[in-house]
């Protein structure tokens, strides 16, 4: 694997292409072939020579491909209870058996790890926007630094999760008269999550930008009077692309294992809801009888967020130019 | 210097108020009310009355500079009359919580000492951990102990508490009944035998806690360590012919060590703010504990106070941070 990003073995092949491609058409521009690849290939090149991260990859696939497949395959379903066959433990028709009211747990799974991993990824993008908005704008207009950037420091300053435990308990009424239970609670608890982890991208893009827009390509688009808002889209944006997929990845983590938090504090989705977290809270007071009904959402949880943290590992190595190709 | 902390500590006035605006604001929206409890049969004019002494039907900018006094004025009053006997705070309103209507700041003193002792032990013993495991693998990066080291760290990052508490209290609470699992406060040490039950039943969320913050720590560690050692005065002092241990445990690790505190000192707030969630779960009663409960019962007051003290110190503990830096790294002068 390492032999694809060996200097020596890199420059032989181009040479021969080049060489082929000369003799093929001599009054061709020599590059023909060398154009057709593009960076991601070598951004590809260096994050598959990262075994955590492939694997963690491999991973987090999987478990989307099961959630988001495996109400289709699965044929039980997760809020039928059935008395008769209650607390059961592992067999073929329940592989992770059934809880105190006879739902089946594999199905509660599935079901808990959709809402989970959907929050996480709603959550991430919202604060994925804020904190490109905050740090573009921090960046590239200096009169809006000042004021942006304390911005920033005063959300760092605030006690996270004794903030998000009130706005979740203050928000929760009125939202679900206005969205329904389900819908409610979930756009109160992405949102919740989402304004109050923006502040890490905001800086790292803010650094960023600042750098970018002293370099001589800007400066050459705004010579030939590009308006700000082209400057930012077009010349800006897909520069700081790389630390925002970065901390996107690590943004899911932190998400979430929030929403988890949330749901074992009994301040998250309503108790017939699955989501990991709540299923865990739900296994606690069986604890010592059925110590599983604990174990499968919570391992879930941590081989998720673990497998999502080598991604970003992966990722920051694969994305970072001065260890790419080494 | 003196003048960067004097202005740091200027701005840290305007943040402070800010922070606690926005925690007053939020409560605001709140549906709570204290008398929701007080019995229908009482009559309404003393209803009234009561609002009246709770101070509730004043607009919402008086209630708010007069909580800010009440915090920053009468509270430290009581302190100093509770210390020296005096009595400069009779008569003052302190901040009362609707849940025992007694001042809120008692409650939390009473439980403040159970939370220092649980997260400020795990905290201690994190930091121990965390610096050797941090200095050895970044210097031998690479190494099966750094691949070892670097999976553990990702792991520690990855459980959550609530699902390793629970973890070791399966192991080693039910099956091998080693640890109790549950936190005895009422527990007091006269003797070795108290003694030993209180490090017994203290053994689990300490490691579960320190599990979290040493992976962290030693994560910064090593990145520290690395950033020092190719440095060239690493390797003019392994020129100069010192012992390898004499360049490393005291040339690179002072310099690795400059923000290593700071991150340190960072996450003491987090000692006093308690963990939430792995108090929760051993059932330490503690300020973690105590804002749940006020969360759960609606007690607007204590939820205010205690996140405002939370601010107060990460806004507190950040100032000392960026002094420290200055301090501790002459390159990093802010005047």
């Amino acid at each position: 694997m390492t032999d694809a990003r060996d200097p020596s073995t890199h420059s032989g092949n181009d040479t021969v292409v080049t060489a082929a491609s000369a003799s093929l058409a001599a009054t061709e521009p020599v590059l023909l072939n060398t154009e057709a690849r593009s960076q991601w290939w070598d951004v590809w090149d260096q994050f598959r020579s990262h075994k955590g991260a492939l694997i963690g990859a491999g991973f987090f696939i999987l478990i989307v491909a099961l959630v988001v497949l495996g109400p289709y395959f699965w044929p039980l379903e997760a809020t039928k209870t059935n008395i008769r066959s209650r607390n059961q433990g592992m067999s073929f028709t329940h592989p992770f058996g059934t809880d105190q009211l006879g739902r089946d747990i594999f199905a509660r799974m599935i079901e808990g790890g959709r809402v989970s991993l959907a929050v996480g990824m709603a959550a991430m993008l919202l604060s994925l926007v804020l904190g490109t908005l905050i740090g573009v704008l921090a960046g590239y207009f200096k009169r809006l630094d000042g004021l942006l950037m304390r911005l920033t420091d005063l959300f760092l300053a605030l006690p996270l999760l004794p903030l998000l435990l009130v706005m979740v308990l203050l928000f929760r009424e009125p939202l679900t008269a206005v969205f329904g239970v389900e819908m409610g609670i979930f756009i109160l608890i992405v949102s919740a999550i989402g304004i109050t982890s923006w502040m890490q991208t905001a800086r790292i893009v803010r650094g960023d930008v600042l750098a970018l827009k002293e370099r001589e390509f800007v400066l050459a688009a705004r010579s030939i009077g590009t308006p700000p808002r082209r400057i930012i889209t077009r010349h800006i944006l897909p520069n700081v692309l790389s630390p925002i997929m970065v901390s996107a990845t690590l943004g899911i983590a932190t998400a979430i294992i929030t929403e988890s938090a949330l749901s074992f504090l009994g301040l998250g989705f309503p108790p017939d809801f699955p989501t990991w977290g709540r299923l865990l809270n739900d296994g606690v007071p069986y604890l010592q009888q059925y110590p599983e009904r604990v174990f499968w959402p919570g391992l879930a949880i941590s081989l998720v967020v673990l497998s999502i943290n080598y991604v970003g590992d992966g990722l920051r190595d694969a994305l970072d130019p001065r260890i790419r190709g080494r | 210097m003196l003048t960067f902390t004097i202005r740091r500590l200027f701005f840290a006035i305007p943040t402070l108020l800010f922070i606690a605006l926005a925690i007053f604001l939020l409560l605001e929206l709140a549906p709570g009310d204290p008398m929701a409890n007080v019995p229908l049969t009482v009559p309404d004019e003393v209803k009234e009355q009561m609002r009246q002494a709770l101070g509730l039907n004043e607009p919402a900018p008086v209630r708010f500079l007069l909580w800010i006094r009440q915090f920053f004025w009468v509270e430290p009053l009581n302190v100093f009359d509770h210390m020296f006997g005096t009595t400069f705070a009779e008569g003052e309103l302190r901040i009362i919580s609707w849940q025992n209507r007694a001042p809120v700041f008692i409650a939390i003193a009473e439980r403040i000492p159970q939370t220092l002792w649980v997260v400020g032990t795990a905290y201690v013993v994190a930091i121990l951990i965390a610096i050797p495991v941090g200095i050895y693998s970044a210097y031998k990066q690479y190494s099966i102990f750094d691949q070892a080291g670097t999976f553990v760290t990702m792991v520690g990052f990855s459980v959550p508490p609530f699902f390793s508490g629970v973890l070791v209290i399966v192991i080693f609470a039910v099956q091998l009944q080693w640890f109790p699992s549950i936190y005895d406060t009422r527990h007091a040490v006269t003797d070795w035998d108290s003694f030993v039950i209180q490090v017994r039943q203290m053994f689990l969320p300490v490691m579960v806690l320190a599990l979290q913050i040493t992976s962290q720590l030693s994560r910064f560690m090593r990145a520290s360590m690395l950033d020092n050692l190719n440095q060239d005065y690493v390797r003019t002092a392994r020129a100069k012919g010192l012992k390898e241990t004499a360049v490393v445990l005291v040339h690179v690790l002072r310099n690795s060590m400059i923000p290593v505190v700071t991150v340190i000192a960072l996450g003491i707030p987090a000692i006093f703010g308690g963990a939430i969630i792995t108090e929760q779960v051993f059932k330490v009663n503690g300020i973690g504990q105590l804002l749940i409960t006020a969360i759960q019962a609606n007690d607007l007051p204590m939820v205010q106070t205690l996140t405002f003290i939370f601010a107060v110190l990460i806004v507190l503990f950040n100032l000392i941070a960026d002094v420290l830096y200055g301090i501790l790294d002459p390159r990093i002068r802010y005047d």
